[in-house]
């Protein structure tokens, strides 16, 4: 596929709390970044779609707060609930089926105005589940004991993740946790629930994500080359976390093997260059990795610690920080794709891969990835 | 793959009522979809995508779209989930659209629900609005409306009696749907002797709340034709959602609808649509709408939509019926309404509209109303649009 | 089955607390309402609307705003209506008290309506177009309720 390219994104520093900022006003700098970047004025856009999510932001219709300053006014808009990866894709449909020529995409959150236990705990069913208090760190350290059982990761490579995904934010001037750590400091964090020590754990974050896609025939006006979408898919797991196998991700596997396919990619372990994947907790860049067919099963934590996963490996993950390093719920899966961009076009500083021509970019959807959304961009079309 | 055009090949409802305490919200969800795989023939094997919405403070529950997979049949498919408030039926119904359009699927799944009876439905509309300068003095749907209501009969002279006779057309409509929740005729006196909500808002002039469910099969048009002898096309759609602040309306007029419906017109080639479209959905959340809105649509002039419903034009046997279905006065399952609306459309181009088929209809427009007055539309023919 | 009950699982007195932040605008508006009565809204520089309340983008220009003109305190009713039916209101969790005056009001000076209480002591004095001016609370902590309401004055 390379009927539409990603040709312009703009995104906000992730950071605790933006104290300053409303919803509007993270969309309005995230979208005119967006706009500047791609040499584009709102004129330039033929519609808009924006991501949020109305328990996050604590109100009914959240899409209403960003109409304004998405600049969606006299434009066809619609709303997306869910990731930004999500949002995207449906931005995608939109140029495909010719109604449009560019879909400006936002996604939006701030996680610092509720309390995100009871957020998550709220995507819980309310007749089986909720009154035992499950919330998302619970539900995930559950998944995390299975995924170490089945494939024998070790505590001291989830810890790894951390201290890379920490170190290459250092090289990002956007994220909110950049650090220097050791495996040791890791596993000494607090133990918020078993196995998942603090370090272990994405932080709660406010930040915003725009992102400009454009039709073949409109790659043109745009000020930088464009980057290709090459494949695109989503895929939804069961619900009830017993029943499925929570140790893998199923629907991560079918999505990625679809969007792979869409990019005829044969063996993405060689044929992707670097990746910016969902890590809201350490096991699960791990998880994901082996999921999506970028290495084999049981060998991520081995590849981790032989470097390959580095900025300078032969597969860097999350050269960007990841979630790991800042982690604004909804906007995180279109900040992968931004940064996947950024790789792509040569843009990413001390956190650049060596000269990557194809990448991958993940979202999530739901409690322990039941839902996942997979893009493969490329440098080429 | 690639693009194409796409039409609407099975639909399926709820029988919607005020509380659903026999279903859980999976299992009313998949009444409708059940209805629409049968009404299609085909089995949620053949299903390629899912598209699902509601209002999540209705219920609650926040990920709906990942919740609600084994009602809507989205176990290892992918499911999407779109919600725009009141619109969130008719923006599902054109995110159905793209997605078939795109060629990246060719039948998709689309479903609006909303259990309304599991919480306070007024309170829970509320909080759509600005937590710091909207939800002290707002009182949910109603409120805006009444608002809208005033300033429309202050400046086009309208009366409660006007308003009253769309709400009377509405209910008697919809005692020929099956699947509608209220189901009996009312007189203009009844509806003006109802209770007062909100002045000029009679009880008998509002929607109901409601559970209910609404599933719309979309087929890419290389396959459409397979499944059924009388494919609904999508002509087009538009939308605006154009307010940030409640206090930024232009309170009597509907401007987004006036812009969409343009914006259809034009890429259909529609320059009388009272004359030419043949039936039309309505989201008419209450009954003053019917007049005011008509107006926006461009089927009357200014001022003139109480005119034109009191000569019967949109009465079943008029020129152009206006909600055949009963509309929303009669069910809102509001992250279904919309998709009702859609759905309703389809039925009276596909001829299976039963006991409330209006004869030959070429053309039907479903729309959407909801936000802060926003407006979602869709064009819908009997023939392939060449275009 | 057929004589199985049909259970209904309450969700109790469960919220959400949030912390809305205000943006730069509207914490302008607050601090001049609470600490000098006074109704600050923001003027685009393109179309020269004045928007109440304010904020940081023209909509319909896609503009930033950042020029403060003083509207009001007087105003016209632009709309309204009378809440006459019981809810739950969100912001407490009981019943809010009906009947009250709903008012949309056109701040002197503003191009958009500003949302509040009217006073409906004579309700036969509620009508579009009526002159209306405001009641402020005698302790006044920065948010919108430091407006009492609005009371007609003609």
């Amino acid at each position: 596929m390379d009927s539409a390219a990603i040709v312009g994104v703009g995104m906000t520093a992730i950071e605790k709390n933006k104290i300053r900022d409303g919803f509007a006003d993270m969309v309005w700098e995230a979208v005119n970044l967006a706009l500047d970047d791609a040499g584009m004025t709102i004129d330039d856009i033929d519609n808009v779609v924006t991501t949020s999510n109305d328990f996050w932001d604590g109100r009914t219709i959240s899409c209403m707060a960003v109409s304004d300053a998405s600049g969606a006014r006299e434009k066809n808009v619609s709303c997306v609930e869910g990731d930004g990866t999500f949002g995207a894709f449906y931005g995608l449909t939109r140029i495909l089926s010719g109604s449009y020529g560019t879909t400006l995409v936002t996604a939006h959150s701030k996680g610092s105005e509720s309390v995100s236990s009871l957020i998550t705990n709220a995507a819980f069913d309310p007749i089986y589940q909720r009154a035992i208090g499950m919330d998302m760190v619970s539900a995930c350290a559950m998944q995390a004991n299975a995924y170490m059982h089945r494939s024998r990761t070790t505590p001291e490579q989830l810890a790894r993740v951390s201290v890379k995904n920490h170190g290459n934010a250092r090289h990002n001037p956007k994220a909110q946790l950049p650090m220097a750590i050791t495996v040791e400091e890791v596993l000494a964090s607090e133990m918020i629930c078993d196995p998942l020590h603090k370090l272990d754990c994405s932080p709660v974050s406010d930040g915003c994500c725009a992102m400009i896609i454009a039709a073949k025939d409109r790659v043109g006006t745009a000020a930088k080359p464009p980057v290709w979408i090459k494949g695109a898919a989503f895929c939804a797991d069961a619900f009830h976390l017993g029943d499925r196998d929570l140790s893998r991700a199923a629907a991560l596997t079918r999505a990625a093997k679809k969007a792979f396919d869409m990019a005829g990619i044969t063996d993405p372990a060689t044929q992707v260059h670097v990746a910016e994947l969902y890590d809201a907790f350490t096991y699960q860049e791990l998880m994901w990795l082996e999921a999506m067919g970028l290495c084999a099963d049981n060998q991520a934590g081995h590849l981790l610690e032989a470097g390959v996963f580095d900025i300078d490996g032969t597969l860097p993950v999350n050269a960007s920080g990841g979630l790991l390093s800042g982690h604004p719920v909804i906007a995180a899966g279109l900040i992968r794709m931004a940064e996947v961009v950024r790789q792509l076009r040569g843009e990413a500083g001390g956190a650049q891969a060596k000269d990557p021509t194809v990448g991958v970019a993940q979202g999530v959807n739901g409690l322990c990835g039941q839902s996942h959304c997979v893009w493969v961009l490329s440098a080429e079309s | 793959m690639g693009k194409q055009r796409v039409a609407i090949v099975g639909t399926g409802q709820t029988f919607h009522k005020s509380h659903r305490p026999d279903v859980n919200g999976q299992e009313l969800i998949n009444e409708a979809v059940g209805r629409a795989l049968v009404d299609a023939d085909l089995t949620i094997r053949d299903i390629d995508a899912i598209v699902i919405g509601n209002m999540d403070h209705f219920e609650g529950i926040n990920y709906v779209d990942c919740w609600s997979v084994d009602g809507s049949g989205g176990f290892m498919k992918p499911v999407i989930k779109l919600t725009t408030g009141g619109t969130t039926g008719s923006t599902l119904a054109i995110g159905g659209y793209h997605m078939v359009a795109s060629g990246l699927f060719d039948r998709v799944l689309v479903i609006g629900w909303e259990k309304n009876s599991e919480s306070d439905t007024t309170g829970a509309i509320t909080t759509a609005f600005d937590p710091v300068w909207d939800r002290l003095v707002f009182a949910g749907a109603i409120s805006g409306l009444a608002a809208e209501a005033q300033a429309y009969m202050a400046r086009y002279s309208a009366t409660d009696r006007d308003g009253a006779r769309v709400s009377v057309r509405d209910r008697k409509h919809a005692c020929n749907n099956p699947y509608t929740q209220l189901r009996k005729e009312v007189t203009v006196d009844e509806v003006l002797a109802s209770p007062m909500l909100a002045d000029p808002i009679h009880l008998l002039d509002v929607c109901p709340r409601s559970d209910g469910a609404c599933a719309v099969i979309m087929a890419g048009e290389h396959i459409a034709e397979k499944i059924t002898a009388t494919p609904d096309w999508i002509w087009a759609t538009a939308n605006r959602h154009t307010y940030t602040y409640l206090g930024d309306a232009n309170f009597g007029r509907l401007d987004s609808l006036a812009a969409a419906s343009r914006e259809i017109y034009a890429k259909a080639g529609i320059r009388e649509p009272a004359k030419e479209i043949g039936v039309i959905e309505l989201y008419q959340p209450y009954s003053f709408a019917g007049i005011m809105w008509i107006e926006d649509l461009g089927l009357t002039g200014y001022g003139q939509g109480a005119e034109f419903v009191w000569s019967g034009a949109t009465d079943m046997d008029g020129e152009i019926p206006i909600n055949p279905s009963g509309g929303v006065i009669a069910c809102n399952p509001i992250g279904a309404t919309g998709l009702i609306r859609c759905a309703e459309a389809a039925l009276q181009i596909m001829g299976k509209a039963e006991g409330h088929q209006v004869p030959d209809v070429d053309l039907a427009l479903s729309t959407g109303f909801g936000g802060c007055f926003w407006s979602d539309i869709l064009l819908h023919g009997r023939r392939k649009p060449d275009f | 089955m057929s004589d199985t009950e049909h259970v209904i699982i309450e969700s109790g007195a469960a919220r959400q607390p949030f912390n809305y932040a205000v943006g730069l605008h509207g914490s302008r508006f607050l601090q001049e309402l609470r600490d000098h009565r006074r109704f600050m809204a923001v003027k685009c520089p393109r179309c020269a609307k004045v928007y109440i309340p304010p904020r940081r983008v023209c909509g319909a220009c896609f503009v930033e705003m950042d020029e403060f003109v003083e509207v009001g305190p007087q105003g016209t009713i632009g709309t309204f209506t009378i809440l006459r039916y019981a809810f739950i209101d969100p912001e407490t969790g009981v019943q809010k008290p009906v009947p009250y005056g709903y008012g949309f009001i056109r701040l002197d000076g503003a191009d958009t309506l500003f949302q509040h209480y009217i006073d409906i002591q004579d309700e036969s004095r509620v009508k579009i177009g009526a002159r209306v001016e405001p009641v402020f609370a005698d302790e006044r902590k920065g948010t919108v309720k430091d407006i009492r309401c609005f009371r007609i004055i003609d």
